[in-house]
């Protein structure tokens, strides 16, 4: 079994959530009951995983590869890196985490939300861990189905022109990238020998490719990873789509959905297309400062609570685009971290804005002021997270946006260090916002009499969100149990790039 | 030695034969049984049942011409003739669970034996070699489909479809006899061997030959409704039967296909230079100076965008499915461009996955007109809670059609933009991928009148009888394992083209 971890990771949820369709309908609690037990089983198995991973090498591990498509040579191909190994623990994590938080809030079509949740998780972790371009296309795509059937379904009033956005939106992306994995397999098929659309060879003769075709390649991969982040200026489907969704679905949206955009850049733009990605540093350095200043300037303007973490999140993966376009190991082992840290983060912000949604039925910040007296325990805790995503030193924040500022800073590839500057102030705007929307909710007197008999956080609701604190505090103390796993994959990337850049110098 | 060639003709000529046969036997036995409409749907099961049988044993026959180079019998027809008997059956079947047809005043059972001489037709024009004996396949599929598209002859809309199909049925065909009379005249031979051997041997006017081939395309495009001779599709598809729009849309497309792929590829290969490649494939050589695949890639390129652009503004879901129609035969067309049997290839591949998707999507829209008696999407609200195993299965033939993976219309996409990028067709590529984006947004509406909104009203289950469900899992079920496995299904289609095209 353990040879195999990877497909049990991906297809146990798949396969386990065709029971429920069985299941009879009034039964709510049996079929969350047994929707969290799943899934607390998958996150087990990827402890498994994280204890049996072997740090020291960057090769790929655990791989498993069989045969898919004979003619065209396209793999069933798994393996997990250190990069794949934080994004999978982070996955695993929030699920049972999300289900246990909302446990209530989904009171229609019970079944058929926890059916299409576990076939979320098992297509999330399919993404992360395929190492042949059209599987991880085919679960790229597979993402869309229940994603738009979760926004569309359980959505607020604004579903539909949301799920159609998100849906043209990422469509439009992965497309493009279709025709660039087919045409990069075509491109390397003489210097490989047969068309072959697995990674792991077609990384090897990617570099050797004529720069403008490169280009090209490089574009179509990467506008459809700038969709998903999503980089400024292709933003504009996140808000909808995260203020329409339920609670659980913005949850997943945040905390694990963007990360394919990050984890694609990283594994799949860089990974390919090194001297590419060098060329382009700057303008992706540029867009992701754009999208730090000004999604973080959006979110003092906004009026709704779910609607400005949502636009923090495009503020926060700025960041982590600045990560990737500075390109050194710090750096991209900070951009790495900081996924699993705006997964926690952002994810805990969403449920904390679900849980005060739930009691009032209001997002409005102007409904809400004074509610440390009436919820002292959601007050502190809400505070904690607030803090976790400003980076107070000791959270999990901290860290991640300190290497990145660190790495990118001196790094070579943006030859000059504006970039970084500007990015800080980034962290200055989040405490403003952030800060400001907690005095207004929390602190001062309560005027809206509505607000005094709102019900403190139940014991359900503070199990759920324990862990997420735990690792907030843990990753904020002490990164290394996380960041030693990834190093010997992250310093392999950052190898490759400046063995191509070396390269280029011989060729030409 | 005539008819030592006509015996042997025949022998290899065994399921056209059958096929001919039960039209007869049909118009028989109607004589007898007329109060017992489906007597002659069965002996139509069991004409094309026979009909595939005796095309099961020509699968290993060696590729020849016959009845003096009028037919060809090769692996290519092989493909296109299971392919029609494939929906033939299927259609037969639909129209016994059609409502529509069985609550009409459907007296008459001609309806099979036109559906059978439909199908005749297409297997002639997936085969025939010669200019005159493809118009006379094509006349003949043209003719049973004109009335089988105005079988309901006291509705209106059915009437109009008729009318309106006969009269641009009409104008395409005399078109393109007109093409074929130039060609004659250019080339002396209807024999499209004799017209390939002599373009290369010989120095032609193009622009003639160029002007013929615009006419011959006026009715290769009619019948498989490219832009511009589509204008007849949204009409004759919303007006006809349901089950007759489906034939249309999928055995008559199939046939218009193949009749276009061997014109192109054996009258205008140059014959002066055969070449079969190390893996033993036949490269296509175009003769120099005619820009046909040109002129195609603007073709399809206007198909597909036309098809999707339009279909977004439909609320009925036949039109829908019309405009839908045209734009998937855009993207087949794409695939012609490339003129390489991986081309080829990947059309028939993708001809085959349309065949389930297409043909579902008809049938969830027959089932949904039976039992909710409307053809409006916007009335469909909420019918996913309703009828879920129905709509869970359109919902498959949606994302199949619009090509998300997982599903058969995937692997037929991916076939075909893989022939075009293997090519340097790659902007070519992107505007077929930009066509399927825009196609998305009213594929996914349906999904969303049928499974976002709530329904109003009455809110009841309604389910249907087991044959429609086996009938429904059947096409459903295929669109999904086609995006799996569908190794079988493109060696087949690889070995259909492998000697295409060669004499």
């Amino acid at each position: 079994m353990i040879n195999n971890i990877l497909s049990f990771l991906i297809f146990l949820p798949i396969i386990l959530s065709i029971p429920i369709l069985f299941f009879k309908a009034g039964k709510d609690k049996l079929i969350k009951t047994y929707t969290i037990a799943v899934t607390i089983v998958v996150f087990i198995l990827s402890i498994i995983l994280y204890f049996g991973f072997d740090a020291s090498k960057s090769d790929f591990q655990f791989v498993e590869k069989v045969q898919w498509v004979t003619d065209f040579n396209i793999f069933y191909f798994l393996g997990v890196d250190g990069i794949s190994l934080l994004l999978i623990l982070l996955t695993t994590l929030i699920f049972p985490v999300t289900i246990l938080a909302v446990w209530n809030s989904i009171t229609t079509r019970t079944k058929e939300f926890y059916f299409l949740l576990l076939i979320l998780e098992g297509s999330l972790i399919g993404v992360f861990l395929s190492l042949d371009l059209i599987l991880f296309y085919v679960f790229w795509e597979l993402i869309l189905i229940p994603m738009y059937f979760i926004i569309g379904i359980w959505g607020g009033k604004n579903k539909y022109y949301a799920t159609v956005k998100f849906f043209l939106y990422t469509m439009f992306g992965s497309l493009l990238m279709l025709v660039a994995i087919i045409w990069l397999a075509n491109y390397a098929t003489p210097m490989i020998g047969k068309f072959t659309t697995d990674y792991t060879e077609l990384r090897k003769v990617s570099i050797f490719m004529p720069l403008n075709i490169q280009m090209w390649m490089f574009i179509f991969f990467g506008l459809s990873f700038a969709i998903k982040v999503p980089m400024f200026p292709f933003h504009t489907w996140l808000p909808d789509a995260h203020t329409e969704a339920p609670t659980a679905g913005s949850v997943i949206l945040a905390a694990v959905l963007l990360k394919m955009g990050t984890y694609g850049l990283l594994r799949f733009s860089i990974g390919l297309f090194p001297l590419t990605f060098v060329r382009f540093a700057v303008p992706i350095a540029i867009l992701g400062v754009i999208g730090i200043i000004y999604g973080a300037l959006l979110c003092i303007a906004q009026k709704d609570m779910k609607k400005l973490v949502a636009y923090s999140s495009v503020s926060h993966m700025g960041f982590i685009v600045l990560a990737l376009a500075g390109m050194t190991v710090e750096s991209v082992q900070g951009g790495l971290i900081q996924m699993v840290n705006h997964g926690l983060s952002t994810g805990a912000l969403f449920l904390f804005v679900g849980f005060i949604y739930d009691r009032r039925h209001t997002r409005e910040i102007a409904d809400y002021g004074g509610l440390t007296k009436i919820i002292p325990i959601f007050a502190s805790l809400f505070l904690v997270v607030c803090l976790s995503s400003i980076g107070l030193p000791g959270l999990n924040g901290f860290v991640g946006e300190f290497m990145i500022l660190a790495g990118s800073f001196a790094s070579p590839n943006l030859h000059n260090n504006i970039y970084t500057i500007l990015g800080t102030i980034g962290i200055v705007l989040s405490a403003v916002y952030l800060l400001w929307m907690y005095q207004r909710v929390m602190l001062g007197p309560v005027e809206n009499e509505a607000n005094r008999n709102v019900p403190d956080l139940n014991k359900r609701e503070i199990i759920s969100i324990i862990p997420i604190l735990l690792f907030i505090v843990w990753i904020g103390v002490y990164p290394n149990t996380f960041l030693s796993k990834s190093e010997a994959s992250v310093k392999r990337v950052i190898e490759n790039v400046e063995a191509a850049k070396k390269n280029i110098l011989n060729i030409y | 030695m005539l008819t030592q060639q006509i015996l042997d003709g025949l022998s290899k000529f065994y399921p056209e034969t059958i096929l001919s046969v039960t039209i007869l036997v049909i118009v028989f036995v109607e004589l007898f049984f007329k109060k017992k409409t489906r007597v002659s749907g069965w002996i139509a099961m069991a004409g094309l049942a026979a009909a595939m049988l005796f095309t099961f044993l020509q699968v290993n026959i060696p590729a020849q011409t016959i009845f003096f180079q009028m037919v060809a019998v090769d692996p290519f027809s092989y493909f296109f003739k299971v392919l029609l008997i494939l929906s033939g059956f299927l259609i037969v079947l639909f129209t016994f669970l059609s409502d529509e047809i069985r609550s009409s005043e459907f007296k008459t059972q001609e309806y099979y034996a036109l559906l059978i001489a439909l199908t005749l037709g297409g297997f002639l024009m997936a085969s025939s070699v010669n200019l005159l004996m493809m118009y006379l396949a094509l006349e003949l599929s043209s003719l049973s489909s004109y009335v089988l598209a105005g079988y309901f002859k006291k509705s209106n809309r059915s009437s109009e479809a008729a009318l309106k199909y006969v009269i641009y049925g009409g104008v395409s065909s005399g078109l393109m006899l007109f093409g074929i009379s130039l060609i004659y005249g250019i080339c002396g031979s209807l024999d499209m061997f004799a017209i390939s051997a002599y373009l290369s041997a010989n120095p032609v006017n193009l622009i003639t030959l160029l002007i013929a081939i615009f006419l011959m395309l006026a009715g290769f495009g009619y019948k498989i409704s490219a832009v511009p001779f589509h204008f007849w599709t949204p009409d004759v598809y919303e007006g006809s039967p349901m089950p007759v729009t489906a034939l249309l849309s999928v055995s008559s497309k199939a046939a218009g296909f193949a009749m276009l792929i061997r014109f192109f590829l054996v009258a205008f290969q140059n014959a002066g230079h055969p070449t079969i490649t190390t893996e033993g494939l036949h490269q296509y050589i175009t003769l120099p100076g005619l820009h046909w695949p040109e002129v195609i890639a603007v073709i399809a390129v206007a198909t597909m965008t036309l098809g999707n652009v339009v279909a977004i503004w439909q609320d009925n879901l036949k039109r829908l499915l019309a405009y839908s129609s045209i734009a998937q035969a855009g993207y087949m067309l794409l695939a012609f461009v490339v003129v390489s049997p991986q081309g080829i290839s990947a059309m028939l591949t993708y001809l085959a996955v349309y065949l389930f998707m297409n043909l579902g999507a008809f049938f969830a829209a027959i089932l949904i007109s039976n039992k909710y008696k409307t053809e409006n999407i916007e009335e469909m609200k909420g019918i996913g809670y309703r009828s879920p195993l129905l709509c869970v299965s359109m919902a498959v033939f949606m994302l199949s059609l619009s090509g998300i993976p997982m599903t058969a219309g995937f692997i037929g996409k991916f076939y075909i933009f893989s022939a075009l990028i293997n090519n340097g067709y790659i902007w070519l590529a992107i505007i077929g991928l930009m066509n399927s984006v825009v196609s998305l947004y009213y594929y996914i509406k349906i999904l969303k009148n049928m499974f976002l909104i709530r329904p109003q009203g009455d809110t009841g289950a309604v389910s249907f009888g087991a044959g429609y469900s086996v009938l429904l899992l059947a096409l459903a079920i295929p669109t999904i394992v086609l995006g799996i496995f569908f190794g079988p299904l493109t060696k087949f289609a690889e070995y259909s083209v492998q000697i295409f095209g060669l004499k």
